[in-house]
Parts: C-alpha cells; sequence; structure tokens
C-alpha cells in the first residue's frame, strides 16, 4: 500500500503527494491506457502528482484503469478512463470532492477481496523500473537467500512451504527442486515455463509484465538452491510487452550486480536467458518446451527421463511455472509457516486465476487456495447475459463445473474429483445461452490444431473426435457417434504420448458427465437446447 | 552388466538392466505387436501399438521405450490393449490413404499385418483421405504421402544410421508431412545419398523404389544394431 515511489521520479517524494498509477498491461493498452498515461503525465506530472504506469491492477474488462492515491486519502480506482475522464478524476479527487466520473466503489469486490501475494506489487511498481520494484522489497528474498542461508536450507524451506507447481499438474515444487540439488552432472539449468497457451489463461502473462523482477528474483534463487548457474524463461511469442519488459528486466539487474558474475559479492553467479516460443501450444509441454529451447522442434519425448535426471543439453534441468517462481521470493521473505497459514492443509498458499467469458467483470484475481468457485465468481460479479451454467477451469486440458457444484473448493484434489483440473487458472464462465457441445467442440477443435502429430491418439483421434463433434453439433450424428465419440475419448486419455493428448479429451468427457442431456438431444431430437449449433433440416426421406 | 528379473504375462523373465520391455519380451518368446519400431533406432514412442500394461502405473506404457525394472509385473495382452490398439490401428487407416489393392506393399506392409492381426475388417470412424501429395523428383525413389503413418522410421535412419538427416517432419498435427531438407523436392536434395536406407525401412508402401516390380522388397533393415556397434 505504501509501497514509496522510485526515488528519481520527480522532485517531491513525500507520502502526502498524491500518486496517480495508470495500468500500462496489455488488456488496458488496448483499451487506451497510453494515452491516458500520456495525458495524465502532461496535465499532472507537476510536483504535487506523481504520474507511473504499471502493471495490472486486476479487472481488465474494465480499463484502461487509474489508481488515485495519496494526500492523506485512501486509494481510489477509477474504470474505464479516456484521457480526458482521467483528467477530471485528478481534478476531482484534488479539489476532495471524489465525484469522477467511473470511479469504482470503496469495496468493490474483484480488488477488495483478493489475497495478494504473487500479485502483491502488481499495479503497484513500474515494471520498467529496477528502483521501483526494490523499493517495494524485490531481491530482498534473493539477498536473504545468498546472505544466509544455504542451498538446503532454501530447498528445505519451500519442501516446508508444501507449494505446489503453479502449472496445473500440482507436484510438490520442494521434491522437485530436492531432485535436481542432488542429481549430479556438470552443468544445471532452471527454466521458467512462461507458455501460457491455454484459451481463457493470461495470469502468467500479468506476473511477467506487470513485476518482471518477482518472476527473474524467483528463479536466481531457484538457481541457488539447485545450484545451477543458467536460467531460461520461456515467454509464448504472443506476448511481446511481457518479453520486452523481461529483457529489460534482465538487463537492469544485470547491470545492478542482482544477476550475472558473483550477485551480491556472495560468489553465486547466474545468468537469465529469454527464448521466445513460435507459437506451439505443445511447447508448454516440459519435454518439448526443452527441446524448443535448445532450438529443436517443439515436440515432446517420452518421461522417463524426466527433465530432473536429462534435461537441457543432457544437464539435470528444474522447470517450473512462472507463477510459481513468482511464490518462491515472499516464501523466503516470510517464511514456510507463513505460506502455509494460507489456503488449506495440502493445497497452500495462494493461486491466480484469469476470469473470463460471460461474467460482470473480466481480470485477474489472487485467492487463498481451497476459495469457494462461487466465491470467486461474486467477486466477478457474478454471470451475465443469463444463468450461470458452468465454468470451464484448466483451459483445453481442463472440464466443466456445473451450477449443482458451484460450492466446491477450489483445489487440486476437489477439481480433480469432479473429472476437471485446476490448469494453469484460467477460469471460463458460461452462461445458459451457451452449448456444452459447441464448447466441447471449440476445445477439441484447438487441441487438433495444436497437436504436434508425433502419437498416433492425439494426432489422428484429436481429428476425428473434431469429426464426431461436428457431426453432433449439426444434427447429422446416430446413437453410435456418441458411443464412439465417449470410446475415442477415453483411448485419447490413456494412450497419448504427452500431456496435450491425455488432456484433450477431458473437455468432452467434462461435458458429457455433467451435460450428456444435451448432447443425447442433438442426437435423438436434432435440436440444440441453448440455439446455439445450427442444424440442417432433416432430408426428406422417402 | 547386472541382470534383472520381471514377470511377463506370468514368466519370470531375466533382462539385463536398460533393456527394454519389447526387447526382454522379444527374447523369451513373447511376441509384442509394433509398427514405428525398429530394432536399432532411437525408439519414438510414436505408434503407441506396443503399448503394455505396467502393475502400478495409471496408464499403458511403451514397450520399446520404458526400461526394464526389477520384479516389474508386465502384462502384453488383455482386453484393454487389445481394443487400445485396434482403435489405433483404425486411426491410422483412417487417416490417409491406404488402399491395399494398388499399394506397392501388399501383403509385405506392417500396416496391413496388424489390422489382419487384429482381425480389423472395417473402420468405425470416416476416412479422411487428405491429398496428401507424392514427391517422384528422385531419379530412383519416390514418396507417396498419402500412404505414409508418420513413424518416422525414415527419419531416424537417415539420421541415425546414414548421418545424413535429410529427412524431418515439418508442419504439426494433422498438417505433419515427412519433409526433404528443407521441405524441397526430393530430386533436389543436397543432402541425400541416395542409399535407399529409408525405403527399406519405410512399413507402409510411402517410400518405394521407382524401377522395382509392382511389389516393394521384403522390408525392415536387419542387423542395424550390429551395424552401429562395428561402426563405433
Amino acid at each position: 500500500m505504501n509501497a514509496p515511489e522510485a526515488k528519481n521520479k520527480g522532485p517531491a517524494t513525500g507520502e502526502g503527494r498524491l500518486r496517480i498509477a495508470v495500468c500500462q498491461g496489455s488488456p488496458c493498452r488496448a483499451a487506451g491506457a497510453e494515452a491516458v498515461l500520456a495525458a495524465l503525465r502532461e496535465t499532472w506530472g507537476a510536483e504535487r502528482v506523481a504520474v507511473i504506469g504499471t502493471g495490472c491492477m486486476g479487472p481488465c474488462s474494465r480499463g484502461p484503469l487509474v489508481r488515485i492515491e495519496g494526500e492523506g486519502r485512501g486509494a481510489a480506482y477509477y474504470e474505464q478512463m479516456t484521457p480526458q475522464a482521467a483528467c477530471a478524476a485528478v481534478k476531482a479527487h484534488l479539489d476532495g470532492t471524489d465525484a469522477g466520473q467511473g470511479r469504482l466503489p470503496s469495496d468493490f469486490p474483484f480488488i477488495a477481496r483478493q489475497k495478494r501475494v504473487v500479485l502483491e506489487q502488481c499495479g503497484r511498481i513500474d515494471p520498467c523500473d529496477l528502483d521501483s520494484a526494490r523499493l517495494a522489497g524485490g531481491y530482498r528474498a534473493l539477498a536473504h537467500a545468498l546472505g544466509g542461508m544455504t542451498p538446503e536450507q532454501v530447498c528445505s524451506e519451500i519442501s516446508a512451504s508444501s507449494l505446489r507447481g503453479r502449472g496445473g499438474g500440482g507436484y510438490p515444487t520442494g521434491t522437485k527442486w530436492e531432485l535436481v540439488r542432488a542429481a549430479g552432472g556438470r552443468r544445471k539449468f532452471v527454466v521458467a515455463n512462461g507458455d501460457e497457451g491455454d484459451p481463457g489463461a493470461f495470469m502468467d502473462r500479468t506476473l511477467m509484465e506487470s513485476d518482471p523482477h518477482r518472476l527473474l528474483e524467483g528463479i536466481a534463487i531457484a538457481g541457488y538452491a539447485v545450484g545451477a548457474r543458467d536460467g531460461f524463461i520461456f515467454v509464448r511469442g504472443e506476448y511481446p510487452l511481457a518479453a520486452q519488459r523481461l529483457r529489460r528486466a534482465i538487463a537492469d539487474a544485470g547491470k545492478a550486480g542482482l544477476l550475472g558474475r558473483n550477485i551480491l559479492g556472495s560468489g553465486f553467479s547466474f545468468r537469465i536467458r529469454l527464448r521466445i516460443g513460435a507459437g506451439a501450444f505443445v511447447c508448454g509441454e516440459e519435454t518439448a518446451l526443452m527441446a524448443s529451447v535448445m532450438g529443436q522442434r517443439g515436440q515432446p519425448v517420452i518421461r522417463p527421463p524426466y527433465p530432473a535426471q536429462r534435461g537441457l543439453w543432457g544437464g539435470s534441468t528444474l522447470i517450473n511455472n512462472v507463477e510459481t517462481f513468482g511464490c518462491i521470493p515472499p516464501i523466503i521473505r516470510n517464511g514456510a509457516a507463513w505460506f502455509r497459514a494460507m489456503g488449506t492443509p495440502g493445497n497452500s498458499g495462494t493461486k491466480v486465476f484469469s476470469v473470463s467469458g460471460d461474467v460482470a467483470t473480466e481480470g485477474v484475481l489472487e485467492v487463498p487456495l481451497g476459495t469457494p468457485l462461487g466465491e470467486i465468481l461474486a467477486m466477478a460479479g457474478g454471470t451475465v447475459g443469463g444463468d450461470f451454467k458452468a465454468a470451464q477451469t484448466g483451459g483445453a486440458s481442463g472440464g466443466c463445473i456445473p451450477a449443482s457444484h458451484l460450492d466446491v473448493p477450489v483445489d487440486y484434489e476437489s477439481l480433480k474429483e469432479l473429472g476437471s483440473i485446476m490448469g494453469s487458472g484460467g477460469l471460463i464462465v458460461m452462461n445458459d445461452q451457451r452449448c456444452m457441445v459447441d464448447v466441447a467442440r471449440f476445445f477439441m477443435r484447438f487441441c487438433q490444431d495444436e497437436s504436434c502429430g508425433k502419437c498416433v491418439p492425439c494426432r489422428a483421434g484429436t481429428q476425428q473426435a473434431a469429426n464426431l463433434l461436428h457431426r453432433i453439433a449439426a444434427g447429422e450424428a446416430d446413437p453410435d457417434d456418441l458411443v464412439r465419440l465417449e470410446q475415442l475419448c477415453r483411448f485419447m486419455g490413456e494412450t497419448s504420448l504427452c500431456g496435450l493428448g491425455m488432456a484433450a479429451p477431458t473437455p468432452v468427457l467434462g461435458t458429457l458427465r455433467w451435460f450428456r442431456e444435451e448432447y443425447e438431444r442433438h442426437v435423438r431430437d436434432r435440436r440444440c437446447p441453448a440455439g446455439v449449433c445450427v442444424m440442417e433440416e432433416a432430408p426428406c426421406r422417402g | 552388466m547386472p541382470r534383472l528379473t520381471l514377470t511377463i504375462d506370468g514368466h519370470s523373465v531375466s533382462a539385463r538392466q536398460g533393456e527394454s520391455i519389447l526387447s526382454a519380451a522379444r527374447r523369451s518368446g513373447i511376441d509384442i505387436p509394433t509398427l514405428c519400431n525398429l530394432e536399432g533406432l532411437i525408439p519414438a514412442g510414436a505408434c503407441r501399438v506396443c503399448l503394455v500394461e505396467v502393475s502400478g502405473r495409471p496408464r499403458p506404457v511403451p514397450s520399446c521405450a520404458t526400461s526394464v525394472e526389477q520384479d516389474m509385473v508386465v502384462t502384453t495382452d488383455s482386453e484393454r490393449l487389445a481394443a487400445a490398439r485396434r482403435m489405433t490401428v483404425e486411426l491410422l487407416l483412417a487417416e490417409r490413404n491406404h488402399s491395399c489393392a494398388v499399394c506397392v506393399m501388399n501383403r509385405h506392409c506392417r500396416l496391413q499385418d496388424l489390422a489382419a492381426r487384429f482381425g480389423i475388417d472395417h473402420v468405425r470412424f470416416s476416412f479422411i483421405s487428405p491429398l496428401a501429395g507424392v514427391d517422384v523428383s528422385h531419379e530412383r525413389f519416390g514418396i507417396d504421402h498419402n500412404r505414409c503413418i508418420l513413424c518416422r522410421r525414415c527419419v531416424r535412419v537417415c539420421d541415425e544410421i546414414e548421418g545424413a538427416h535429410t529427412w524431418d517432419v515439418g508442419g504439426r498435427g494433422a498438417a505433419s508431412r515427412i519433409i526433404c531438407d528443407l521441405a524441397q523436392p526430393w530430386g533436389t536434395s543436397t543432402t541425400c545419398t541416395g542409399c535407399g536406407k529409408c525405403v527399406q525401412a519405410c512399413p507402409t508402401g510411402a517410400l518405394f523404389e521407382k524401377d522395382a516390380p509392382a511389389t516393394k522388397r521384403a522390408v525392415d533393415l536387419q542387423g542395424l544394431s550390429e551395424w552401429r556397434r562395428n561402426r563405433k
């Protein structure tokens, strides 16, 4: 809250000074946030006011977002700002009238009910300014780890925190670190997986765009803990802004002695390089990702050997999701017990979700694990355009949760029981105007497009499954097709080579589990209950 | 080298450490069907025909690429596996154009063999039959992508044995194609040595010799492991 502004941002830095933050994340920029920032700087960038561009504040669909705070009053958020409206809002704030247009209520649930740990500095600091990050506590955990902890202690602290991988699998992070630390070999590597390809997932982008130094710090701590000297960040090619800010952050941190040779005089050297993906969803799978990092065709290979045994260039390699690395600095700063106190036993800490679809407010929010799905939905302002029908978790690899299970605590095990997965944290809300066959077809086509083509079940199976779904949606299917579809989906889940193929049928199986009646009506009555699928008139027979 | 003992289909089998389940099973007379596997090449685990069940593992594993472990219990034939293998072959038959009667590999084809072995007399899925293209620009060989099952034996034999790496895979998913050099006509390749190993390794009629009689020669390069050992 009281993160002081960067020291060389203008003459006055006193606490009483008015601070204006303009979100410069991708969604807000797409809505015109750059012009808002420029206008505010021109009009108000004087001594009484500090204007900075920050990362994401959360409610992305309401952008451009502006936060005004200081002068003895709490922070006020303003939505959908234009340059004129933003200048007027600042004037109203200075005049004390608080009547600026577009002001969000102070208890706006999307912002007020979040528990921000990974995203704590997102929307507060300037992501392009190392000083801004350091003043807000950046790199303190790295200094603490290098100065006062052995690599073993770092590993055991992470193990004690019960942190689990945020990429979707939920594998205990500490165990993974211990494996890589214990592995022999001359060279080891740390890789951050920022290939966030799931439809409806944008948590990692938010962190990389809003607080790149947090990610660098997490990776460097991991490098120290496992004994690696080289780190890679794999960013998907669709995230140019994230790549640009990371590149700058790496350069700045290097100049400040926070990366590179002999970090902070500790004798520990660590280098981080950026790798940009070329647009393949499958590169989010760790063996395909490693192939891509090494400049090869991005396609998976059989595990074992796991990356911890034999990874990049034959060396033991630690691969974690971007968000997992984002959890590391606060755990080192505040201790494992503090982290474990959040969430539920076995599911400690917080999780970032990107909420989109038929909700009042789309955006990024962070809540403790185990928060009921209905609560997250309520924070996003509830369903719009109709009644709640289902929420898709885990993107193309996940299943859907129907209205009857809205009270499910969102943790790894509970979602799995309902036939879905936590996944990386994409949450797509659907109202009753959506047809679940159409939804399943969308995800199957996505997987068909993204299959690397190596193994038969995924390459040929997704084609046939998409065909069958198309027939059902077009009213051309017979009851056998439904049986065939289910057999094919179970087969793909059991026999595919990598996670993409194994998870590709999950959206179909999920919708079949909760909305079988809808499939049957497509087949039996040749009608789409939601009125989405276009059916040809039944051909005249006889 | 240390020896391990495991159980395959109820038989106690001895194996070398690092040996694949497939190899251990074959030595003890248990025949696991395979398709993309070719002895002497690094296993790809791509076709999923040689899947076997290992107790304690949630999913079947490819026997060509899974190493034996002490006291492992392996099942090579079950209803579930038979259904999965059948499905795999059906998917392959429906994916491109496998019309046996007019194929140079008729009665020698590994895909056809498997279909016969699994008793596949019909395919449950619709035939996709894309126009995948034919390249006959090489003076002695040709490649008919319509008959390719993307097993990558050609890619691997060219890279691992001949050392030319003329072949690779371009595109992804259903659009994957075996490509020559930089996706150019085979006849213009500057790396192809014309050795013909890819043609010999191809399990279907996708790669063929142009001047050969209407039937391709008996297939599967033999003794690649031997060859490799001697080269070192």
